[in-house]
């Protein structure tokens, strides 16, 4: 990296955002290894106790404290629970009451680890900040950064950073993204980091290991409605159409024979589920859909159309598509084949081979030509 | 460059000689005071030396003096101690909003226990009002909590006429001293007070030892049970070899005299010239006449306390926020908020304090660097 050379890593500070997880821990044993100036920060999202009332970000930081007194590096913590509650939560909340899918963890990424946390970082006179993401940074034949794909395909989080601008990524390094995670465990358990054997946090931040359900019924009022084929035939009653997303198989309660139900769309104005019978039924599949906000890793729009490949969930395999940018700005995806249970809400990532391209969040859906209504 | 510590009212460094007056009790002289024989005889000798030591810094008798872990162990035990011993008289007691929380904290824990605690407000320099205190007694006021000199922002209450306000009343009076004692100089009689906590930590003694003055016409019940040790008061073997390092704090502390108050006030008017000729803007929290010699207490708008306070640690100097918190915690400090509601400047509040070692040149280095680091956060 070009940027780098021109500082030794001694006069190189770098800020780490460390969770207390093992992947942080491993990406603050490797940037202290290779001599920069580390500082670990933990960040405090979300204000909640266990059910023994414990602060559980506190059970994190004390494990932030014990790894970085092992490296060798300062420590501290930041509040960041205002921002977070008003740029992912709230957007989190609107979503579902919009009836879409959010992703809070891509929100997060673009508002909390890389715009509070990295103006944070400057302003303790941080080069750059690090995180312990799977994602790798390079950089162009333009001399502009970009970013990888982690070498862990199984771990690979880059489709959580779309958002990320060039501004932002220029000041990124991911310690561990040519690492895949039985390697990251090895190195923690040859340091001995109090963290090596710690699980792996699972779900969504704030919601932890916590039913979904009982979590979002305590925001959002659950209002109970019908379950119906999309020819209009009852099939059960819902929860609350929140509860639900597109593709959806568990969880509903249909019984009889033939094939198992699956969640196909859902009807905000009568407040209605809507399901077919089939893993492969017809209507879960589309072969265009229009994103909003799209974001660019390189930060320049982009002219004209593009064939490259896309995900659109995380840790599904790449499909081809062709993007173009519409008149209003949003993106038009052509896909290669048709694609089942394209949610609204979700983002759509795009891929040049390793290197991510960008994103935006999908906002409607097609099928020869015709807006998929029940979405 | 060196570290620089202004963290003097967080913890202060433990003076050369008060190590060594505590190897020989850490070494040779290992015995239990209450034992009956010579290892036993050795240790009890320099307890009784101690409290003899510890009285007359404060104006005491001996059996007035009652050694704790600490200066939460003196709070806890002050007010715990009264509430249970004259619970049947009433169970009514005043503190104020700027307590430490070693008051604050039990007094909530003895409101769910059913006492009613009324918390005076403060002034915007932290002062409680008299007459307020005067209009909040009642029949049934059976303690009244005022500490002495603040931590956070260092401004003293007066306590001479709080304890002469409550002479006539049944109330006792504690005061927690915590960060008064050592710059301050302090006669019980003269204060009128009933109950006075100590810290050995905060005047270059041990960590884990402070004590509890217990005027001795006052009764208290305790808080531990067990041995006869403090005359009933405090059941435990004692912490012989940190009550050695205490009294030889103590005794340090009072042929120095009060003289340091001086130098430390030259210290903190030096900072703020420093602020003043760097061109940053800044307000001082806290009362300026009536005020703890070693604590200052500042607010630089724009900048918020814990980056203020990670780019002083950057740069090796150590200050802190006036209140320990927890993990990110985003409350600001209880005190600034007593003294200034939602204002801005209780999130924007630095304290340094001054202590052993310090010099004039550490703290001009440390305020230029403070300025240098506001002036580029400022911006």
């Amino acid at each position: 990296m070009s940027a780098l050379s021109k500082k030794s890593p001694a006069d190189t500070r770098v800020v780490i955002g460390m969770s207390g997880g093992v992947d942080s821990s491993v990406a603050a044993l490797l940037l202290k290894q290779q001599g920069y100036d580390v500082i670990g920060i933990f960040m405090k999202n979300w204000d909640d106790t266990d059910e023994f009332g414990v602060c559980t970000a506190t059970e994190d930081y004390n494990d932030v404290i014990a790894v970085a007194n092992q490296i060798g590096i300062p420590y501290y913590a930041v509040n960041f629970e205002k921002e977070y509650w008003d740029k992912v939560f709230t957007y989190f909340l609107e979503e579902y009451k919009a009836g879409r899918t959010p992703n809070p963890d891509v929100m997060c990424n673009k508002e909390i680890k890389f715009k509070a946390f990295l103006d944070h970082a400057m302003s303790l006179g941080a080069d750059y900040v690090a995180t312990g993401h799977y994602a790798r940074i390079g950089e162009d034949e333009e001399g502009l950064v970009t970013m990888l794909r982690g070498v862990d395909a199984n771990k690979d989080q880059t489709y959580f950073l779309n958002q990320l601008s060039q501004d932002q990524i220029s000041k990124v390094l991911f310690p561990i993204g040519e690492l895949n995670k039985p390697e990251i465990r090895k190195i923690a358990e040859e340091a001995g980091l109090a963290t090596a054997k710690k699980k792996d946090s699972t779900g969504i931040c704030f919601i932890g290991e916590r039913d979904f359900k009982e979590f979002l019924s305590n925001y959002l009022p659950a209002k109970p409605g019908n379950m119906t084929t999309l020819d209009g035939a009852v099939k059960g009653k819902h929860d609350g159409l929140m509860y639900y997303t597109i593709g959806q198989r568990h969880g509903l309660g249909i019984g009889g024979s033939g094939e198992p139900w699956f969640v196909v769309g859902k009807d905000l104005a009568s407040n209605t589920l809507y399901v077919e019978q089939g893993f492969d039924h017809d209507s879960l599949y589309s072969d265009r859909l229009i994103a909003e906000e799209p974001s660019w890793l390189s930060s320049k729009p982009l002219e004209g159309s593009k064939k490259c490949t896309a995900k659109f969930r995380y840790r599904q395999p790449d499909k081809g598509v062709t993007v173009t940018t519409m008149e209003d700005g949003r993106l038009s995806v052509v896909f290669d084949e048709p694609q089942r249970a394209i949610t609204p809400g979700q983002a759509v990532v795009f891929y040049d081979g390793d290197v991510c391209l960008g994103g935006a969040t999908i906002d409607e859906v097609f099928k020869n030509d015709t807006r998929i209504s029940y979405l | 460059m060196d570290y620089i510590y202004l963290d003097h009212a967080a913890t202060s460094p433990v003076h050369p000689d008060v190590v060594e007056a505590m190897v020989p009790y850490l070494t040779e002289h290992f015995g239990n005071p209450s034992s009956i024989h010579h290892f036993g005889r050795k240790t009890r000798q320099l307890l009784d030396e101690a409290r003899l030591v510890a009285a007359q810094s404060i104006g005491a008798t001996p059996n007035s003096i009652v050694f704790t872990s600490g200066g939460t162990e003196a709070d806890n035990a002050a007010l715990f101690g009264t509430a249970l011993a004259k619970k049947e008289t009433g169970r009514h007691i005043i503190t104020s909003q700027i307590e430490h929380h070693a008051v604050l904290h039990a007094c909530a824990r003895l409101e769910s226990e059913g006492f009613e605690v009324t918390y005076l407000p403060v002034d915007e320099t932290g002062r409680i009002s008299l007459s307020e205190l005067k209009a909040a007694l009642r029949p049934d006021t059976i303690i009244v909590s005022i500490m002495y000199g603040n931590n956070e922002v260092g401004t003293l209450q007066d306590i001479a006429a709080i304890g002469e306000l409550l002479e006539a009343h049944q109330a006792v009076f504690h005061t927690d001293a915590v960060q008064a004692y050592g710059v301050l100089p302090i006669d019980v009689n003269e204060l009128k007070v009933d109950l006075l906590s100590v810290s050995s930590h905060k005047i270059n003694g041990p960590k884990g030892v402070g004590f509890l003055y217990i005027r001795e016409e006052v009764a208290l019940d305790p808080l531990l049970y067990g041995g006869e040790q403090e005359r009933k008061r405090r059941a435990g073997t004692e912490n012989v070899a940190a009550i050695a390092g205490f009294k030889q704090a103590i005794s340090i502390m009072r042929e120095e005299g009060m003289e340091k108050a001086a130098r430390y006030e030259a210290y903190k008017q030096k900072m703020l010239s420093i602020f003043t000729e760097a061109g940053i803007t800044f307000l001082r929290n806290g009362e300026q006449e009536h005020t703890l010699p070693h604590v200052l207490n500042v607010s630089f708008p724009g900048v918020k306390t814990e980056i203020l306070l990670v780019n002083l640690d950057l740069a090796r100097i150590a200050a802190s926020s006036g209140s320990a918190c927890t993990a990110g915690s985003l409350e600001p400090s209880h005190v600034l908020t007593a003294m200034f509601g939602k204002q801005n400047r209780t999130k924007e509040a630095v304290r340094f304090s001054f202590g052993l070692h310090n010099t004039m040149e550490e703290i001009e280095q440390a305020a230029q660097e403070t300025a240098k680091i506001v002036k580029r956060l400022q911006k």
